[in-house]
């Protein structure tokens, strides 16, 4: 989120320094806001979720009472802290995604200009996709993917 | 002629660079036109997302009744229409309440994280033919970054609830939205290998001439399964529900949340369904392009003549009914079944069909 407002700003700072205007509508029958874009979604966003929840705040009635606060559970008190242990294959699927997920990143610029280098790229891929298909083969064999 | 079309057919990008044009001899500022051109554009965009979100909750409602043979809400306003209208209300005069143990600070940012993100990714969407808040060159990617961000409010409204059954349910959530992520990124990855760009225009303009899903022959028609099995699950809807599985979790993640707080999920929830189901019909569908068939030039231009928004959102409508008449007909998976889907089927599936999809685009075996 941060890097986004960052990323935003800056581009919309360079933009009005280097074309002296801001970074506006196109040409004749094109709709297009440019970066501005994210500071305007980013500002929607926190108008939204802040203006209903403010308003709810003035008109909702407020009480408490001990009973209020409790963690709804099942009706008991509840016992112990609710920050308990879980299960560690969430970890493991975490770790899991974090390769796969970074591969995805890799593919994205291959997959933009695949068509025009052809067929080098093609078995380069082939042999990406089999190196990390191995992989995903030993964990699922390690047992990586259980869940008992 | 350019005008005659223009008179027949109603166009937004010819409304708003007229609009544009308009302010822009009135108000000489540079800055102050940007201001007065952000204001509309936010207050348009709120209030299309209020009746999106709105229209999004008596569909769901309806389209259920419909699968369950019954009626459905029919008593506040016309047809039930305004039902919605009532319980939006209802909730605003809810107390806003937040546990005594819990993380207050967390707790309460995870409304806004959770509806920022899902506002941020509607910025590259093109709604109509030249009409777009954000034509970024790297659109795609763009939108599964931002949508990949919507777990941290998921997992923060989880764990700061001091619930079990909100972290259990914000633990799954996390392990079932990162796991089909990897199916949606292959099969968007597989469309930009055809089409050779990440940024949205350009990938409807490459559909000029047929939709993906008819051009692209069957490993295309792979990856549209896999978009909208995995969407469905990356949005948390039924059968993928496991999150906040009612007869197990109570509500999962926002069990502790109630009043404005739990609305925003909610809202949130609909913005994230119309994005992914934009998404689909956009890079599948062929987003506004209107639908052609080779030759038949008359066909052809009636059909042009169909307003572009009007294709783009009966396409995303059509996909939005496919997701909820899913929620009617297949029963809940278990996390292990689910995670099994993802891992030993979805994700081998379209890493061999991404290779698929490059020959294809290397050999030339597409029209």
């Amino acid at each position: 989120m941060t890097a986004v407002i960052i990323y935003a700003t800056v581009n919309l700072y360079y933009c009005v320094v280097n074309t002296g205007s801001f970074p506006g509508y196109g040409i004749n029958h094109y709709f297009t806001m440019g970066t501005a874009t994210l500071i305007l979604l980013l500002i929607c966003g926190i108008a939204f979720a802040g203006g209903g929840i403010i308003i709810s705040r003035m008109l909702a009635k407020r009480s408490y009472n001990p009973q209020k606060g409790l963690p709804y559970e099942c009706g008991i008190p509840t016992i112990g802290s609710s920050w308990i242990q879980f299960r560690v294959g969430y970890y493991l699927f975490a770790l899991l995604f974090l390769v796969f997920d970074v591969e995805m990143v890799f593919m994205y610029p291959w997959a933009v200009v695949v068509k025009e280098t052809g067929i080098t790229a093609f078995f380069e891929i082939l042999v990406f996709i089999f190196i990390l298909f191995m992989g995903l083969l030993y964990a699922w064999k390690a047992g990586a993917l259980k869940w008992s | 002629m350019e005008k005659l079309h223009l008179l027949f057919v109603f166009s937004f990008s010819w409304l708003a660079s007229h609009l544009n044009m308009w302010l822009r001899t009135g108000i000489g500022n540079s800055f102050l036109l940007l201001v007065t051109e952000m204001l509309i554009a936010g207050i348009s965009l709120l209030a299309f997302l209020v009746i999106l979100c709105f229209f999004l909750g008596y569909m769901e409602r309806k389209v259920a009744a419909f699968m369950e043979i019954r009626l459905g809400p029919n008593r506040v306003g016309p047809k039930g229409s305004l039902q919605i209208v009532a319980d939006t209300v209802k909730l605003l005069f809810k107390e806003g309440l937040t546990p005594d143990g819990s993380d207050k600070f967390l707790f309460n940012l995870a409304p806004f994280v959770v509806v920022v993100t899902s506002m941020l990714a509607i910025a590259p969407l093109a709604f109509a033919r030249d009409f777009q808040l954000w034509d970024v060159n790297i659109g795609i990617f763009y939108v599964t970054s931002i949508s990949s961000m919507a777990v941290i409010g998921i997992l923060m409204a989880g764990w700061s609830s001091s619930n079990k059954y909100s972290l259990i349910g914000a633990m799954r959530s996390g392990a079932q939205i990162v796991s089909y992520e990897l199916s949606i990124g292959l099969s968007l990855i597989s469309i930009v290998i055809l089409s050779g760009s990440l940024r949205l225009s350009d990938i409807i303009q490459s559909q000029a001439n047929g939709w993906w899903i008819f051009k692209g022959h069957i490993p295309v028609l792979i990856s549209f399964i896999i978009f909208i099995i995995a969407s469905t699950a990356e949005i948390n809807r039924a059968p993928f529900d496991l999150t906040e599985a009612e007869q197990e979790l109570t509500g999962g993640f926002h069990t502790e949340y109630a009043g404005m707080k739990f609305a925003m999920f909610l809202l949130s929830e609909y913005i994230n369904l119309f994005i992914v189901s934009a998404i689909a019909a956009t890079i599948f569908l062929g987003g506004w392009m209107p639908f052609h068939i080779g030759n038949l030039t008359g066909f052809n231009h009636a059909m042009d003549y169909i307003p572009s928004s009007l294709w783009f959102f009966g396409k995303t409508f059509f996909i939005i009914f496919i997701i909820m008449w899913f929620r009617w007909t297949f029963p809940r998976l278990r996390i292990d079944q689910l995670l099994n889907l993802e891992w030993k089927y979805l994700l081998p599936i379209s890493m061999g069909n991404t290779l698929l999809v490059s020959a294809m685009a290397v050999f030339g075996w597409y029209l």
